[in-house]
């Protein structure tokens, strides 16, 4: 692969609040190639959706900014452009659906104007041009009739309809990089089945890389080809799904796993669990972030905080004492707890 | 699963919740929406049914109608040898101690305003449990029972994790040593980590208090955890319930399988075959004739179009009933291309 169309470098995010500084992101990097399917998974909290915000320069400014790092798209850094600059970005280059389509459309104008607006600031098209290029977008994105809802108002549509309008606003500038803040987690199974399709399809169609956050470990796994795992703004453990799902390094991504409720039947109705909460992010302990919740911490990762180190052929891991196996993971789990 | 001697802890029978629907600048009503519709089933003391079903289709609806939060416009609830459906004032209340709720979100059903001892007494205070200066240390013991420690009682919600709320939520719904307990999307606004430690605290509970659960849900792998039996609503009826594994491992209704094939598994590359159901669920206020899936059911036959399905036993003891018409021997569809129906019972 030659250069990749996203890289992020060493991003720290930080907010002002009334209890002092706190890094919401400390010092993440990662890449995505063209027409790539990156995973991002973590907990609430631990800073992925801050991280798409500020992919976007759409960190709240104050209390938030991005105090160091860099965001390069296609080579061009994103930090530090104006905001006139960085609205040429936003909707052409980069795009982003979100979670709840109902406040991400505003209620007051049909999908139409909505789309039309987009489309035409972006393309310079024609008032009657961007609605037949919206019409074919609704299309595409598997809406049946797009000339029978495109006149009509947000509240009008169903949840699954509203995300598909959401997605075809998103793709009508072809953009290089799709952003999915949990584009399905408020929808029913059958629906979401039908929309993540959606996406693969549209993807697939115009070559567009996505970075997929989601809590839902099902999700990734059926959609992304690599995944990053964050937890209190760090990146804890980054691989190929293959390798992440079926040799987790990091004891936090075992434990997600791990806490699953399976599919299968199951005689054992206790579920393996992570101990503790997330540490507030006001009063970080020293050492590694995990060590309270980690079945295998040793003194050294109180004490020093791990680095991210290579893990198998492409993955990385910020782990002091990785672990061997799902089952070595479990069997760590049962010792620690008794 | 033991079969029950005697009776159930509850019998619901044909169990139906209209809502009127208003039009005109008069608000007539013009119309209903029937969110449950002829609903039965029964559930054994310390077992948990799991209802699952998409948004809409009148899950909660059921949960509220049983516990008497809505008032059925039809059928029975027989709670503990008890038809709860006619009783009013004070039988009633007398009658709620033994069925209580725990709701979906920990941050809206906890009042701002009070302590967790507040919260907590409450129920006790309601229907005067044991002597006013004993129920502080009721309190305690019961943030106890919930994994919390009694200091805590003092805190407000807001200085709670959304785990440590749904505990609250837990510990009051347990105030009463209730028979039952109706749990609506309880584990659904937690992350997967809390989400598996407070489905442990439910089982466990379970355990120790032999208490029913009515465990409302859309997420298929949390019903499978939780659940002894499974039922699967679809526009207000029941269209399948099954043992768990029965359920899970020889779905028979059409929509039961799609709804199985369209959960994404937390393991890559095993790749099955996805029933993707064309267009979305109908209004309740305008639902189809016939069986109410047949617009969207891969495997619909003419008699779907016209008539409702019965509900039929599709194994010997009688576990697995299913509504529909393709497993009604009476309807058995001329084209052969169906599986024949796996018996193992």
């Amino acid at each position: 692969m030659n250069r990749p169309l996203l890289e992020v470098d060493n991003l720290v995010i930080e907010f002002e609040t009334d209890r002092g500084t706190i890094r919401a992101v400390d010092g993440i990097s990662f890449c995505v190639g063209a027409s790539e399917t990156l995973g991002l998974v973590g907990e609430s909290g631990c800073g992925k959706s801050v991280t798409a915000l500020a992919l976007l320069g759409l960190i709240p400014s104050p209390p938030g900014r991005v105090a160091a790092g860099s965001i390069r798209l296609d080579g061009r850094e994103l930090t530090g452009l104006s905001e006139a600059r960085m609205r040429k970005v936003r909707g052409k280059d980069i795009a982003m659906i979100f979670q709840e389509p109902m406040s991400a459309l505003n209620p007051v104008f049909t999908i139409a104007s909505q789309m039309t607006r987009v489309i035409r600031r972006h393309q310079g098209l024609s008032r009657r041009q961007a609605r037949a290029a919206a019409v074919e977008m609704l299309a595409l994105t598997g809406i049946a009739a797009p000339l029978r809802l495109i006149d009509d108002y947000p509240h009008q549509l169903s949840g699954g309809m509203r995300q598909r309008v959401m997605i075809a606003m998103a793709m009508s500038c072809e953009p290089k990089l799709l952003i999915a803040d949990e584009p399905t987690t408020a929808l029913d199974v059958t629906t979401q089945a039908q929309v993540l399709e959606q996406i693969l399809a549209l993807q697939s169609s115009f070559n567009t890389a996505v970075i997929l956050i989601t809590h839902d470990l099902g999700v990734v796994a059926e959609t992304c080809s690599r995944a990053l795992v964050m937890y209190c703004g760090r990146l804890a453990e980054e691989g190929t799904v293959e390798s992440l799902f079926a040799h987790p390094r990091h004891p936090y991504t075992a434990g997600l796993l791990e806490s699953i409720p399976a599919l299968q039947a199951s005689r054992n109705r206790h579920l393996p669990t992570i101990a503790g909460a997330v540490p507030d992010l006001a009063e970080l302990p020293p050492g590694c972030l995990f060590a309270d919740r980690c079945p295998s911490a040793r003194s050294l990762c109180r004490e020093e905080h791990p680095r991210l180190i290579t893990s198998g052929r492409d993955g990385r891991v910020a782990c002091h004492f990785p672990v061997q196996s799902r089952e070595a993971y479990r069997a760590a789990l049962v010792q620690w707890e008794s | 699963m033991a079969v029950a001697a005697g009776q159930p802890l509850l019998r619901v029978r044909d169990l139906a919740r209209y809502f009127p629907v208003t039009g005109g600048i008069i608000r007539r009503t013009v119309g209903h929406l029937k969110a449950v519709d002829g609903v039965s089933f029964d559930l054994e003391a310390g077992q948990t049914l799991g209802l699952v079903g998409e948004s809409g289709c009148g899950k909660s609806t059921l949960g509220r109608t049983i516990l008497r939060l809505h008032d059925p416009c039809r059928g029975q609830v027989v709670l503990d040898g008890m038809d709860i459906t006619a009783l009013s004032g004070k039988a009633l209340k007398q009658k709620r101690r033994d069925m209580q709720m725990i709701f979906q979100d920990p941050f809206a059903s906890l009042s701002p305003r009070r302590t967790v001892m507040q919260i907590l007494r409450e129920p006790l205070d309601i229907h005067r449990i044991g002597r006013r200066e004993d129920r502080r240390r009721q309190v305690e013991a019961l943030l106890e029972t919930v994994g919390l420690s009694p200091p805590m009682a003092s805190r407000y919600p807001h200085e709670f994790s959304g785990g440590q709320r749904q505990r609250i939520g837990i510990a009051r719904a347990l105030a009463l040593n209730p028979k039952f307990i109706v749990a609506d999307e309880a584990v659904s606004a937690l992350d997967v980590s809390v989400q598996a430690q407070i489905l442990n605290l439910i089982t466990d509970l379970q355990e120790r208090f032999g208490i029913a659960f009515l465990f409302i849900t859309h997420d298929l792998g949390v019903v499978r955890h939780v659940s002894h039996r499974v039922a699967v609503m679809y526009l207000g009826r029941i269209v399948e319930s099954a043992p768990v594994d029965r359920l899970f491992e020889h779905p028979h209704h059409p929509y039961t399988r799609a709804l199985l094939s369209a959960i994404p598994s937390p393991e890559p590359g095993r790749k099955r075959i996805r029933i993707i159901l064309p267009g979305e669920v109908p209004s309740p206020a305008n639902p189809p004739p016939g069986c109410p899936f047949h617009p969207r059911c891969p495997e619909a036959m003419d008699i779907c179009r016209t008539r409702v399905p019965k509900t039929l036993a599709v194994d010997a003891a009688g576990l697995h009933q299913v509504s529909c018409h393709l497993h009604d021997p009476d309807h058995v569809p001329s084209a052969s291309g169906r599986p024949p129906s796996t018996e193992n019972s």
